[in-house]
């Protein structure tokens, strides 16, 4: 996809030798019981990977962002339990703001399209106001990368430390934390107060669309091998039900889905911080969303009752497709931008628009 | 699975000046009336318009330019195709010929048949049908029984091709024939010929679509003398050949847009202010095709580059024509109506031409069954 492709595929190699040694089963299934993955985390900040895309001015690695988000499928493919995404898209957005990225796990506030946080100027310094609910790891990272706005509706990033204030602790279907985070009287000091680039002017909904779609593609891919796998390794009726035509279709569709949804991540990746980009997020997040779906009913119907069991680790990628596809906007929210869009462009016109969309 | 990746490709810049002048040109065709805004552009046969397209020189862009093509990448070629379809510019008179009969007498056919023929093909004078299919071989193509006998200078065919569109109209088929024995894997013994649909020998049995259209037809051959140099390939090549020639068939964006009129005219009549629902179903149709053209550009970089990437084109046509098949159903879902195709309005009877339509979507050029069997071949399945 770049340039440095021959760099690339070796830190994409780095990166899956890396999480197979670390984001082993156990360690999946003991952060959904709420351990923090301290060694998978510190090998992983370790390589750089949490500033990865940040400028190597600033610190980090420069990684282009087309680039960053291939390495964000293997992470998805490994069903990564730490906020690995979050923590790059947070650092690269603070530091194109301006700010010192550290190498500290981050996320991303509000993750809502309907949630907004104020940014209170006072007599006696700034503070916060809002809650942002369902917030990626809200209370195990350190730092939250949050974007608000003044009373002149002007945007900000604002770096908020905890302590901050709790709300109710949920947990997507993948038991990823999400729990509620209020910022009512948060005080941040100037310095932690930095101008909204303008790649997240109207907030973080779309990069952090982006963020799931190259995810899901990876957690796709992963269920897509399993079940292959076992669809050659299975044997009824006296072979492999790799071998029954029925089978066999399933699979076909589920690939299918997983090329066409892949073919709609790239568009996203490639057209980071362009004029297209607000089009072609919304065709990753709906198109790869409704390809998650499927590959995941067909991948456990491959499996049959054994990837109905906790030992199965199919598991861990569906729940996460079922999590991340409603996340940051499900289909049917960027289907209807995608589809104002086009009414608003008229029959005529929608070729000429598509085509420039993915120039 | 890393088996089917779609590499992304970016049109080079000869690619979108390719696209401002063909824009140009349909855009004339436009003002003049010459385009039908409610069927699809492929399957609507106006030699006119070919002549036109030929003298323009949008046709045989990928052949050499002493066979009077315009020596042009297979990414020019993919903006062109793209272009004339979204427009519902009507090419099924050369489709045929310039999708996949003129790349196969350039690759395999006599000097012969390359000057008397791809010259006529790129001017947009001379149509090709498609003669794979007969009575007992469909989905099944090993099994074609039609047969060539050796004679002095040639050879003499006997039997018939089935499902032949526009055999009626176009001038020549490119036949698929049992030369010889098929041998264990079937795929032996067969050669392809280019049939001069004029010459004696040839009956044609018009048979009428669901429609009540007459578009495709039963062949007979009887005692048809073909001259050796005719002969695309070599004998007992025609399998490969026919495996190399569906690849053309099936990877390019006619199998994605067939019915993308219908799409149009279901936005046009929803209007600029649609409601939630019919927003949000028209805009999963649009995300489809977005990454059904990314894929589809991935393949024409593939055969830019020498390959033959037959099985991402059965997975480009496998998703793209379940996406055609779509349309009409959302359409219906959205506008409350009776199609009828004694409707003045576009939307209706554009409806009305593609529920008629659509079954041949996912048979044609390859059932879905076929393709996903090939798909799960790739996978490892089979």
């Amino acid at each position: 996809m770049s340039g440095s492709s021959d760099i690339l595929s070796i830190l994409l190699e780095q990166v899956d030798r890396l999480l197979t040694q670390h984001a082993t089963k156990e360690v999946l299934a003991e952060a959904e019981h709420g351990t923090w993955p301290a060694t998978l985390w510190n090998a992983l900040a370790e390589a750089g990977l949490s500033l990865a895309m940040v400028p190597e001015e600033q610190g980090g690695s420069g990684l282009p962002p087309a680039d960053a988000m291939l390495l964000l499928r293997r992470v998805g493919y490994h069903c990564t339990p730490a906020p690995l995404a979050e923590t790059m898209l947070a650092a690269y957005l603070w530091a194109k703001a301006g700010g010192k990225p550290s190498v500290e796990p981050l996320s991303l506030a509000p993750t809502n399209v309907e949630e907004q946080i104020r940014l209170l100027h006072t007599a006696h310094g700034a503070s916060l106001a809002g809650q942002a609910r369902r917030v990626p790891w809200g209370r195990d990272v350190s730092k939250l990368i949050v974007f608000a706005r003044d009373e002149q509706n002007r945007s900000y990033l604002v770096c908020a430390s905890h302590p901050l204030g709790e709300g109710p602790f949920h947990r997507n279907l993948a038991f990823e934390p999400r729990p509620t985070i209020s910022f009512d009287g948060i005080t941040v000091a100037e310095a932690e107060i930095l101008p909204a680039p303008s790649i997240c002017i109207n907030g973080v909904l779309e990069l952090g669309a982006l963020l799931r779609s190259q995810q899901m593609v990876g957690a796709m891919e992963r269920c897509l091998d399993y079940a292959l796998t076992y669809a050659n390794e299975r044997k009824q009726f006296g072979r492999p039900i790799a071998k029954f035509q029925a089978v066999q279709h399933m699979l076909a569709v589920a690939a299918g889905q997983y090329a066409a949804a892949t073919a709609a991540a790239d568009l996203a990746a490639q057209a980071v911080g362009s004029q297209q980009f607000g089009f072609a997020v919304a065709v990753a997040k709906a198109r790869v969303g409704e390809a998650a779906g499927v590959v995941a009913e067909v991948a456990h119907q491959v499996h049959g009752a054994m990837g109905f069991t906790q030992e199965h680790p199919l598991h861990f990628a569906t729940r996460r497709l079922w999590s991340w596809r409603d996340e940051f906007g499900h289909e049917a929210y960027w289907q209807e931008r995608i589809g104002r869009i086009a009414c608003k462009t008229g029959g005529a016109n929608l070729w000429p628009m598509l085509v420039d969309a993915q120039r | 699975m890393r088996a089917l990746q779609f590499d992304p490709v970016t049109l080079p810049p000869e690619a979108e000046e390719m696209r401002r002048r063909v824009r140009a040109f349909l855009a004339a065709e436009r003002t003049a009336g010459r385009l039908v805004a409610y069927r699809g552009s492929w399957s609507v046969f106006d030699p006119d318009f070919s002549q036109r397209a030929g003298a323009a020189g949008f046709i045989g862009l990928t052949l050499p330019r002493e066979y009077g093509g315009h020596g042009q990448s297979s990414l020019v070629r993919y903006v062109v195709t793209e272009e004339m379809l979204a427009a519902g510019a009507p090419c099924g008179a050369h489709w045929v010929a310039d999708r996949q009969s003129a790349p196969q007498i350039l690759r395999y056919g006599s000097e012969r048949a390359k000057r008397e023929i791809l010259p006529r093909i790129c001017a947009g004078r001379c149509y090709f049908a498609i003669g794979m299919s007969e009575p007992d071989s469909g989905s099944d193509l090993a099994a074609v029984r039609t047969r060539a006998v050796r004679t002095r200078g040639g050879w003499l065919i006997n039997g018939s091709k089935i499902w032949t569109s526009r055999a009626h109209q176009v001038h020549y088929l490119i036949a698929l024939v049992r030369t010889g024995e098929a041998g264990e894997d079937r795929h032996g013994g067969l050669t392809q010929f280019i049939i001069d649909l004029s010459r004696p020998g040839v009956q044609i049995r018009p048979i009428r679509n669901i429609a009540g259209r007459h578009e495709f037809n039963e062949v007979f051959f009887t005692d048809y003398f073909v001259e050796d140099d005719m002969m695309v390939g070599k004998e007992g090549q025609g399998w490969s050949m026919v495996t190399s020639e569906l690849s053309f068939e099936r990877s390019g964006p006619d199998r994605f847009l067939s019915d993308y009129h219908l799409l149009v005219a279901l936005i046009d009549k929803v209007g600029s202010m649609p409601d939630r629902r019919s927003a949000i179903e028209i805009g999963r149709l649009v995300s489809h095709l977005a990454a059904l053209r990314r894929m589809s550009i991935s393949i024409a970089g593939l055969v830019e580059k020498g390959k033959m990437p037959g099985v991402e084109a059965a997975l480009v046509k496998d998703v793209g024509t379940t996406f055609e098949r779509e349309i009409p159903e959302v359409a219906r879902r959205v506008i409350t109506t009776e199609p009828s195709l004694e409707e003045d309005d576009v939307f209706v009877k554009s409806l009305a031409h593609v529920v008629l339509e659509a079954p041949s979507f996912t048979i044609r050029g390859g059932t879905r069954e076929i393709l996903r069997g090939m798909i799960a071949r790739a996978l490892g399945l089979r």
